[in-house]
């Protein structure tokens, strides 16, 4: 919404500056989003005159001119190279310092071919008035007056323009009087009596039939329609006062029928529109759309109409669309001397809704989807029908109105205790009931509690806390005290659940091994999804901003594989990234859940990678991402060592080179592994990558009940360690091995390392491998005798070579 | 006496000659030999000692004292011998033994890793408001429009939804769709719904526009704020809203503006500016939040009684925070996994934000 310093002082009486103006407008609702003040761009431009002219001696073009700048005082000696430039001519002087808008330079003081110029005559154009103009500003004679004062004063052209951004909720403010009286409210000026609008009498019926057609469910849609014919009006371009304020606040003028509806559109929040009556054909009705109708708008553009929008009709079909856009057919033209003025209420939500379908952004819109003032259908037909007569002359038929002006009239209850209740700011009831009936409020009652009846333009109002909401923004938000929240505890106590500290847990932990978190987008390319979705139901979107983000993602591996691709075009090879985040099974909202992913590439494991005269680090494995992942589980609080490992991992991952870690045959914790290079291909990384995702709720909870940690069950007596090597088939699990051994004695074997794998020389042959482990048995009662040693080491052959078949290596 | 006194003489010869060979061994090895040569079974001393027997018995205990003497100071000897040769030893591979400490070592993995700048600030607004009793509160991104606008006011065509681009998913046969979440306030009723009053909830997420241009991404962070009990007003929002600039920004004191303004959801309603000195840029005014009371509707919505209680909420940008706290310039890059970015906008993993310690660390 966009309006002038004058013409908001046609309804405020004001002495407040523009900064006053906008801080204030800004402070209560109102926010400006720019005030264009011309002071400050053309303040410095003064009405000069040339008292004499010569040649400059050393250039043909150029002149050099005596200035008059300030009456009496000594001229000013200017350099000019305008070829209009003459003795007497008045015209605007820039001094020495000035900034040139239209040349973007600042003058400084020096010579031009060898004459010092004080300062510089202007033109249009400089003083960006103008798109190009030859020679400099030639003023009228009766400007002499005016020398030595501020141009743009001289000239009209001091008119501050604001553009206030307006909330939804203020229709009433769409026009430059409801400012205006939000700011009197304010105590910024006082609100002037409205110019009587004395009903216009007409002279005749209105010829042209004007009906409301809808079903009793649609008859919302325009309950009220009123329209006048004015006969004989001599259409042309409107007065020049009126071009000038259309023109400050980005309206074009069209003709003076159609400037007065955009003029009171923006006066007082009422559209219009004018009809040339001698283009319509039978009664003009406000109906609903029929599918397929069609009409050109005002847009120049054909538009296609449905049934739910509601639209002006004549016999022949839509000349518009009510509270949106106005036809091309039946608009009035310069030709027109036969009108036709509409003044309608059209439904908001209806008008939102065929705004939202048709694209169309219109002043009318923008009007009628806030809720125009339902009581200003009659006084806005009497105004524009003034305004016409007055511009355009005619004669004015009776008004016609169709329908009822609805009645919105509702009381609200107040106490007046409730302000300081949801506010904190205690005020004298008398400051509460003006600022209530300054902004239009009708308040019948006495003491503390009043019948508050809302103004007809206020349909925001509806409850204690919308007049709360008023008497605060207007008394003045900054007068309400910062008021200290009580504690809910002496001391804070701890707030976040266990699953949120888990996930702050699991985020130090990654970035603790090594890893940079990222945060990738929530959705994927269709195709990605469809990769990654294992089972999960693809979430699609309706309206995907991009086709590379149409669908959410079932997984997190996508985002941070392409991420790795990403770094390593940017130079980057040893990439190491993790995402902490939501990923979805579906749309229910226990579809959602929360997974750690992260993935390595080149030589970025955890102790770092790169060439370092310490060794190259090694490229990446599988083992790599195992880590990771078993670091996390323990993270979560679960024992790592618990976990089962199967070789069953998506197929997104290398089948032979990649993992499952299971809590039972259903839960599962992680997977694992090399990236299946089909994949990485599918998504153009061209670097082996590992990964790893853990799903983070899947681990079960802490089930730790007391915070003391439980006894330390060490034993004085010395461990023992035996090593065992064994020859297994190639594809026996060493795991298994590990299991079997450890379950030899369950009460004495405390650990089991692997401390060597071979798969070479003659035993590759055999599609043989060995398997080194390190048995550590833990005495705790008595020390061992090699007796005991020994037949424990013998159950350890035994029982491995019962679950892997491996024979004891000799 | 003779044979005593030539006994005796012979001890000290040997006990000289034996010093010096001792003292002539050169390294350990052949201190060794020297030992063994000396205090073996078959060495000078136990040989001097088989003497004993053939001595007459009141020589005996006198030669006996003396060969014990010699043995004791040979031993003694041998033994600071070997200390010597063996600090030479020392000194001579220490001074062998030598590292070029200037060779750089690997930085180890703590020294790698970050933590994202918008975790990081989530963690820094979860100890601020954990102070003031404020519970971390969660809901899902995909939402219906009942829960994303219906139940804050907003009901179909509002015009306020046009300021919200909403990502819709297909509608379903009951003409139904669901949606992303535009903000987290669908939380708000999420919270009311399942718990009673006294509530106190800070619920940050991600939140989705479909919107995209330089200073807008499809999905960005908020974080949101709700109070309700039976007293909370607006004064308890400014100075919640005051104590957490000052306590986030880490200054003593922050230029706070407060605007009335107009949300569905929150009546009366207000924008907050801060003043750009907080973060070292004086002179302008930076938009960092809306709030306001929660709408009577909305706490009907909730099945609350507008009447006994009230309260207030506030949404605020966890991207835009971050920008502004750590001069992060470009939105879009937050979302970009660039590790030249991650590194250097990004925290340590030491870096953990604490009311005690600092939030900044």
């Amino acid at each position: 919404m966009k309006f002038t310093l004058s013409w908001l002082k046609d309804h405020l009486r004001t002495k407040a500056s523009v900064e006053e103006i906008a801080t204030k407008l800004s402070a209560i609702g109102l926010e400006v989003e720019s005030v264009e003040d011309p002071a400050a761009k053309l303040g410095a431009f003064r009405v000069a005159r040339i008292v004499e002219a010569k040649r400059h001696p050393n250039a043909d073009k150029l002149q050099i001119v005596q200035v008059e700048v300030e009456k009496g005082q000594p001229l000013f000696e200017v350099v000019c190279g305008a070829p209009n430039a003459r003795a007497g001519m008045i015209s605007v002087f820039a001094p020495l310092g000035t900034y040139i808008p239209g040349s973007k330079i600042t003058l400084e003081k020096k010579p031009v071919r060898g004459v010092v110029s004080n300062g510089m005559m202007c033109s249009a154009a400089e003083l960006e008035l103008a798109t190009d103009s030859e020679g400099i500003l030639d003023l009228p004679a009766d400007m002499a007056e005016h020398i030595g004062g501020r141009y743009i004063d001289a000239a009209g052209l001091n008119d501050p323009v604001f553009e206030v951004k307006l909330t939804p909720n203020r229709p009433d403010c769409t026009g430059v009087r409801g400012i205006a009286r939000d700011l009197a409210a304010a105590g910024v000026g006082e609100l002037k009596d409205e110019k009587t609008i004395s009903g216009v009498e007409g002279g005749f019926d209105n010829p042209v039939a004007i009906k409301l057609d809808f079903a009793k469910d649609a008859a919302d849609a325009c309950p009220a329609f009123a329209a006048r014919l004015i006969k004989g009006v001599s259409n042309g371009p409107s007065p020049d006062w009126m071009q000038a304020r259309l023109k400050a606040v980005g309206l074009r003028p069209i003709n003076a029928l159609v400037d007065v509806t955009n003029y009171i559109s923006q006066d007082r929040g009422r559209p219009l529109h004018v009809y040339d009556a001698d283009k319509l054909k039978g009664a003009v009705r406000a109906r609903l759309g029929k599918d397929g109708e069609t009409f050109q708008g005002l847009d120049g553009k054909d538009h296609t109409v449905d049934s739910t929008m509601c639209v002006i009709a004549d016999d022949r079909g839509p000349l518009g669309l009510g509270g949106v856009i106005g036809g091309e057919a039946s608009g009035s033209t310069e030709a027109t001397t036969n009108v036709l003025i509409e003044s309608a209420y059209f439904d908001p939500l209806r008008t939102a809704s065929t705004g939202r379908k048709t694209g169309l952004v219109t002043d009318a819109r923008y009007r009628f989807e806030r809720g125009v003032d339902p009581q200003s259908v009659l006084p806005g037909l009497d105004l524009a029908t003034q305004m016409i007569l007055k511009i355009c002359g005619g004669k004015p038929s009776k008004a016609t109105l169709a329908g009822k002006v609805p009645d919105t009239k509702r009381c609200i209850i107040f106490d007046l205790d409730r302000v300081e209740k949801l506010s904190g700011l205690a005020l004298p009831a008398e400051e509460i009931t003006t600022i209530l009936e300054t902004l239009g409020c009708v308040l019948v009652g006495e003491g503390k509690v009043f019948e508050v009846t809302p103004p007809s333009w206020r349909p925001d109002i509806h409850g204690a806390a919308d007049l709360v909401e008023e008497v605060v923004r207007i008394a003045g938000i900054e007068r309400i005290p910062a008021t200290p929240l009580p504690r809910t505890s002496g001391i804070a106590r701890a707030v976040l659940t266990d699953r949120q500290k888990r996930a702050r847990k699991v985020r130090r932990l990654l970035a603790a091994r090594g890893l940079v978190e990222a945060v990738t987008w929530s959705f994927l390319p269709k195709a990605q999804a469809e990769a990654f979705g294992d089972g999960a139901t693809l979430v699609e979107l309706a309206n995907p901003i991009s086709v590379d983000l149409a669908v959410m993602r079932p997984n997190l591996l996508p985002g941070l594989l392409t991420a790795v691709e990403r770094n390593r075009n940017r130079g980057i090879a040893d990439v190491a990234l993790f995402e902490l985040g939501q990923a979805y099974r579906g749309e229910a909202p226990d579809d959602q859940f929360v997974a750690a992913a992260g993935v390595r590439a080149g030589t970025a494991g955890v102790s770092g990678g790169g060439r370092h005269w310490d060794g190259k680090a090694a490229d990446v494995s599988a083992f790599d991402a195992k880590a990771d992942a078993l670091a996390v589980i323990a993270a979560l609080g679960g024992d790592a060592s618990k976990a089962q490992i199967t070789r069953d991992a998506p197929a997104w991952f290398h089948p032979g080179r990649s993992g499952t870690l299971r809590l039972g045959p259903k839960t599962v914790l992680a997977h694992f592994g090399e990236i299946n290079p089909r994949t990485l291909a599918a998504l153009d990384v061209a670097a082996p990558v590992v990964a790893f995702q853990v799903f983070l709720d899947a681990a079960p909870a802490d089930k730790k009940k007391s915070r003391a940690k439980p006894a330390l069950g060490q034993s004085d007596l010395l461990p023992v360690r035996r090593d065992f090597a064994f020859v297994l088939d190639r594809g026996v699990n060493a795991g298994d091995v590990v299991r079997a051994a450890l379950g030899a004695d369950k009460a004495l074997i405390s650990g089991v390392t692997v401390f060597d794998v071979f798969e070479g020389g003659a035993l590759a042959a055999e599609g043989k491998k060995s398997v080194a482990i390190e048995v550590t048995l833990q005495p705790s009662a008595e020390t061992l005798t090699d007796k005991d040693i020994e037949a424990i080491a013998q159950k350890v052959v035994a029982d491995v070579k019962k679950a892997t078949g491996g024979e004891i290596r000799s | 006496m003779t044979g005593t006194s030539t006994g005796t003489s012979e001890l000290e010869a040997l006990q000289s000659e034996l010093l010096a060979e001792i003292a002539t061994a050169q390294d350990l090895a052949q201190l060794e030999a020297v030992r063994v040569k000396v205090t073996g079974k078959k060495g000078p001393i136990a040989q001097q000692m088989s003497k004993l027997a053939t001595l007459p018995a009141e020589e005996r205990k006198a030669f006996g004292a003396a060969n014990n003497a010699v043995k004791a100071v040979v031993t003694q000897s041998l033994e600071a011998r070997r200390a010597d040769l063996e600090e030479a030893a020392l000194e001579a591979r220490l001074a062998h033994e030598r590292a070029d400490v200037t060779l750089p070592v690997r930085p180890g993995p703590e020294a790698l890793g970050r933590i994202h700048p918008v975790s990081q600030v989530f963690d820094e607004c979860v100890e601020i408001f954990a102070d003031l009793g404020f519970d971390v509160a969660e809901g899902p991104d995909i939402e219906t429009d009942e829960m994303n606008f219906g139940k804050l006011n907003i009901p179909a065509e509002h015009p306020a939804r046009q300021e919200h681009d909403t990502f819709y998913f297909p509608p379903k046969p009951d003409g139904s769709r669901l949606l992303l979440r535009t903000h987290t306030s669908p939380v708000q009723i999420r919270t009311m719904q399942n718990r009673r009053p006294p509530i106190r909830i800070i619920a940050p997420g991600r939140v989705y526009r479909c919107d995209s241009d330089q200073t807008h991404t499809p999905m960005f962070h908020q974080i949101e704020g709700l109070v309700i009990d039976e007293t909370t007003h607006m004064g308890h929002l400014k100075w919640v809203l005051e104590e957490f600039c000052k306590a986030f920004f880490e200054v003593s004191d922050v230029k706070m503006r407060f605007r009335a303004s107009h949300f569905p959801f929150t009546e009366p309603s207000m924008e907050v500016d801060i003043g750009a000195e907080a973060i070292g840029k004086p002179g302008q005014w930076l938009e960092i939040l809306g709030c306001g009371m929660v709408h009577p509707n909305v706490l009907i919505n909730c099945g609350l009684d507008p009447e006994k209680y009230q309260g207030f909420a506030f949404g605020m940008g966890l991207d835009r925070l971050t920008m502004l706290k750590y001069g992060v310039p470009d939105l879009r890059a937050f979302f970009s996994a660039d590790l030249r970015w991650l590194r250097h906008y990004g925290f340590s993993v030491l870096d953990t934000p604490t009311l005690g310690g600092g939030l900044s660390g």
